[in-house]
């Protein structure tokens, strides 16, 4: 394991080599692709990357929290939540590895 | 939204790129962010999300139906965690300058 980050700047500096656009536009591309993907699940449309995984939108219906502290029940409204679910593919090729 | 989908709007809206560099760049997107959990990377994408991957050791399982115990090998799974800025975005709410990862 090497336990770096991995940032925007890696995705961007990765399609300028893979694709040969310029530094620029390779960083403005990664970011449109982010939102993109952002946008449709705030339409609530699910994404769906073969071999990588889907994102989808749950709803949370409303429901009485508690602050852990000092004990005073707070309700939590109702939200929407990310959820990304790993393909097979992706699970597979992570595991390999070990 | 397929990932088919997502490469026909990106050239839409980038005319003055050919299809097959749209494509190219999304699978590059995907590709490294796989490379980087194969490695045991972290995937940080501030406003977006984070990819990890978290270890989980071998155990002894129980077939729930038959009660008889298997045994379940050690394994990594990938995990993400929403940004707070989409989070909030999800919610209508406005998007807040920081980051809590």
């Amino acid at each position: 394991m090497t336990n770096r980050t991995i940032t925007r700047a890696d995705l961007a500096e990765a399609v300028y080599e893979q694709v040969g656009l310029s530094r620029n536009e390779s960083s403005d591309l990664v970011e449109l692709v982010l939102e993109e993907i952002s946008k449709s699940l705030i339409e609530n449309k699910n994404v769906k990357i073969s071999s990588f995984g889907s994102f989808s939108i749950r709803e949370k219906g409303e429901r009485i929290g508690r602050n852990p502290k000092t004990g005073v029940e707070v309700p939590i409204l109702p939200r929407k939540v990310l959820v990304f679910r790993a393909s097979h593919v992706l699970k597979d090729r992570i595991n390999k590895g070990v | 939204m397929t990932k088919s989908e997502l490469i026909q709007m990106l050239a839409e809206r980038n005319p003055h790129l050919y299809m097959r560099d749209v494509e190219k760049i999304v699978d590059t997107i995907f590709e490294e962010i796989t490379a980087a959990l194969v490695r045991g990377d972290r995937v940080e994408l501030r406003g977006f999300g984070a990819f990890s991957v978290k270890e989980r050791e071998a155990r002894i399982g129980r077939n729930p139906r038959t009660g008889s115990s298997v045994s379940v090998d050690a394994k990594r799974l990938p995990f993400f965690k929403t940004g707070k800025a989409l989070r909030e975005r999800l919610n209508g709410l406005t998007i807040s300058g920081g980051e809590d990862f």
